[in-house]
């Protein structure tokens, strides 16, 4: 194992964040600040408790999740794109570095900095809304699970991408959508029937559930079932990154 | 591994892009430890290709590579970090500082910190100044410097320079060419491709051409001068001529210059050159001349040639 190729990918990762802090932590925790404002101390008080949850606290694991999946998402992809667009991917190529060492740096500073987001959101939130953390290990594995497959996810996209807009496109079409849609605001019961059946099948309704479980014991589907989401996605991610490093896939000519 | 390894150790290999297009067609190739060996070709002849195929950087096709006896596909860890590249392009990454760009290369290959290697390194390629600067406020030639910073920061036995004094001013170029001298005194072995035929015969002790994807030519490059080059005798004229005189007509003579110079091509090779021959005729036809002077034709010269042979259709 190649550690000391996987600490300089990592090490400068975290300092390309170091210099782009604005964008990087303090427009998504300010932008998730907003809804916290908003539907929790303005709007929220006009709305009833959800499951004995008060709406402005209901909303908080949700956005957290929003905010994790696409900032995981967007910083692996940008992480892997940019070497690609600049031509310094040609280091990355020819170093005695493995697949798994390579995704080990990206995805691995990628998802440390999608954890720190995630818990400077939680303390961010605390300032405007009563917050309890029922199974606070349980947060900590849903946060980190959750940050490491999507920043796998991000990595799969920043290498299929030729272009900028792709590696916007994912995120804010479909990621923000789908978390939107997937119980952030509210319940799956508060919903229609037949809504009920289609939120089933989006994914991120698994992952929300899940992460609001480990702070107020309530969730749409059974905790095992958000957790063996994650897995199965997880184990996706790295097959497809496994098959991207033998192939070459838009990485090796 | 035996002292007498080569330093790579190319058989057969070929590489046919996704496209369709075939970049090598059996190149087969041995490049011995510690000398430069500079690959020639016109644009698209396949240099770039080999070079980074045995960098990793293209999934190589039939054949086989060795680096210092370690095949690139079944023993790649140990093959790569055996091998710096230098590319053509200068890709960096424009925030990054001087120091810290040519420390991640170091890290890259696997080897722990060392920072009193790291700023010699910088101190011989004179950036020293520079290792606190982003790289985006460097001039082209600091940037190409780097990029050989980079390419040896992890102490690399086998050095590739793809086009290394591709728009480079001639100062530089030179200061270039002492380095990767430095460099072979030290025992690294260079292989470098270049446009610059000039910056072949000044630096290479063996040239290989490549034209389309196949190796048409691997010498030693005084041998390849003296067995493919031919020599140039002016005669400077005391008064031009109307014509060839008739004793020369049999030789490969010529006149330039509106007949103020006698230009006669021969073989620097032959046992005979005529030039002797030549100056007699002279003398006996009475013409008589100021000056003497011959030329080397140029490696360029050499390569052009080969490469129009070889499209001739010739073997």
């Amino acid at each position: 194992m190649n550690l000391y190729a996987i600490r300089a990918i990592y090490r400068a990762e975290m300092a390309r964040t170091g210099r782009t802090l604005l964008q990087s932590i303090v427009s998504p925790v300010v932008s998730t600040s907003l809804y916290f404002v908003v539907f929790g101390a303005a709007i929220g008080s006009r709305i009833p408790e959800i499951g004995g949850v008060s709406y402005g606290a209901f909303i908080v694991p949700g956005l957290i999740m929003l905010m994790l999946l696409t900032q995981s998402v967007s910083m692996a992809a940008f992480a892997i794109y940019f070497p690609k667009f600049l031509g310094t991917i040609y280091e990355l190529l020819s170093a005695p570095v493995s697949f798994l060492e390579v995704v080990i740096g990206y995805v691995g500073a990628a998802a440390t900095k999608a954890v720190i987001l995630g818990l400077i959101i939680l303390a961010t939130a605390s300032f405007f809304v009563p917050l309890e953390i029922a199974h606070p290990l349980w947060m900590l594995l849903f946060l980190v699970l959750t940050a490491i497959t999507f920043s796998l996810f991000g990595f799969i996209l920043g290498v299929w991408a030729d272009g900028f807009e792709k590696l916007q496109f994912v995120p804010l079409l479909i990621i923000t959508p789908l978390a939107f849609l997937g119980g952030t605001f509210y319940t799956v019961d508060m919903l229609p029937p037949f809504w009920q059946t289609v939120t089933l099948l989006n994914p991120v309704l698994y992952l929300i559930s899940g992460f609001r479980w480990s702070f107020y014991g309530v969730a749409d589907v059974s905790v095992a079932l958000s957790l063996g989401m994650i897995l199965l996605f997880l184990v996706l991610c790295l097959a497809a990154v496994w098959w991207i490093f033998r192939t070459g896939y838009r990485l090796r000519e | 591994m035996s002292i007498d390894t080569p330093a790579i150790e190319i058989s057969e290999l070929g590489k046919t892009y996704a496209s369709g297009e075939q970049a090598l067609d059996g190149v087969s190739l041995t490049i011995r430890r510690g000398e430069i060996f500079a690959l020639l070709g016109p644009n698209g002849a396949g240099k770039t290709t080999l070079i980074s195929i045995i960098c990793g950087i293209v999934n190589p096709g039939p054949g086989r590579v060795r680096v210092e006896g370690f095949d690139i596909v079944r023993d790649w860890r140990a093959a790569r970090s055996l091998i710096g590249l230098v590319p053509q392009e200068l890709h960096t990454d424009a925030f990054e500082s001087v120091w810290n760009t040519v420390s991640f290369s170091r890290g890259l290959f696997g080897l722990a910190p060392k920072p009193a290697y790291v700023e010699q390194l910088l101190r011989d390629l004179t950036l020293w100044d520079k290792r606190g600067s982003e790289m985006r406020t460097l001039s082209g030639g600091m940037k190409r410097r780097v990029m050989i910073a980079k390419a040896l920061a992890h102490e690399p036995r086998v050095l590739f320079l793809d086009e290394p004094t591709a728009g480079v001013d001639v100062e530089l170029r030179r200061g270039m060419w002492q380095v990767v001298r430095r460099l072979r005194d030290n025992g690294v072995t260079v292989v470098l491709t270049t446009h610059y035929i000039e910056e072949a015969e000044e630096m290479a002790d063996r040239v290989g051409v490549i034209h389309r994807g196949r190796l048409v030519e691997v010498e030693a490059t005084a041998t390849l001068m003296s067995r493919l080059g031919r020599k140039q005798l002016s005669v400077n004229l005391v008064e031009p001529l109307q014509a060839v005189p008739e004793a020369l007509a049999e030789r490969d003579v010529s006149l330039a210059e509106d007949g103020h110079t006698l230009v006669y091509d021969y073989d620097a090779a032959a046992e005979e050159t005529g030039v002797r021959q030549l100056l007699a005729a002279l003398e006996h036809s009475g013409v008589a001349y100021r000056d003497i002077s011959t030329r080397q034709s140029s490696l360029e010269e050499i390569f052009v040639n080969l490469v129009n042979h070889r499209e001739d259709g010739a073997p």
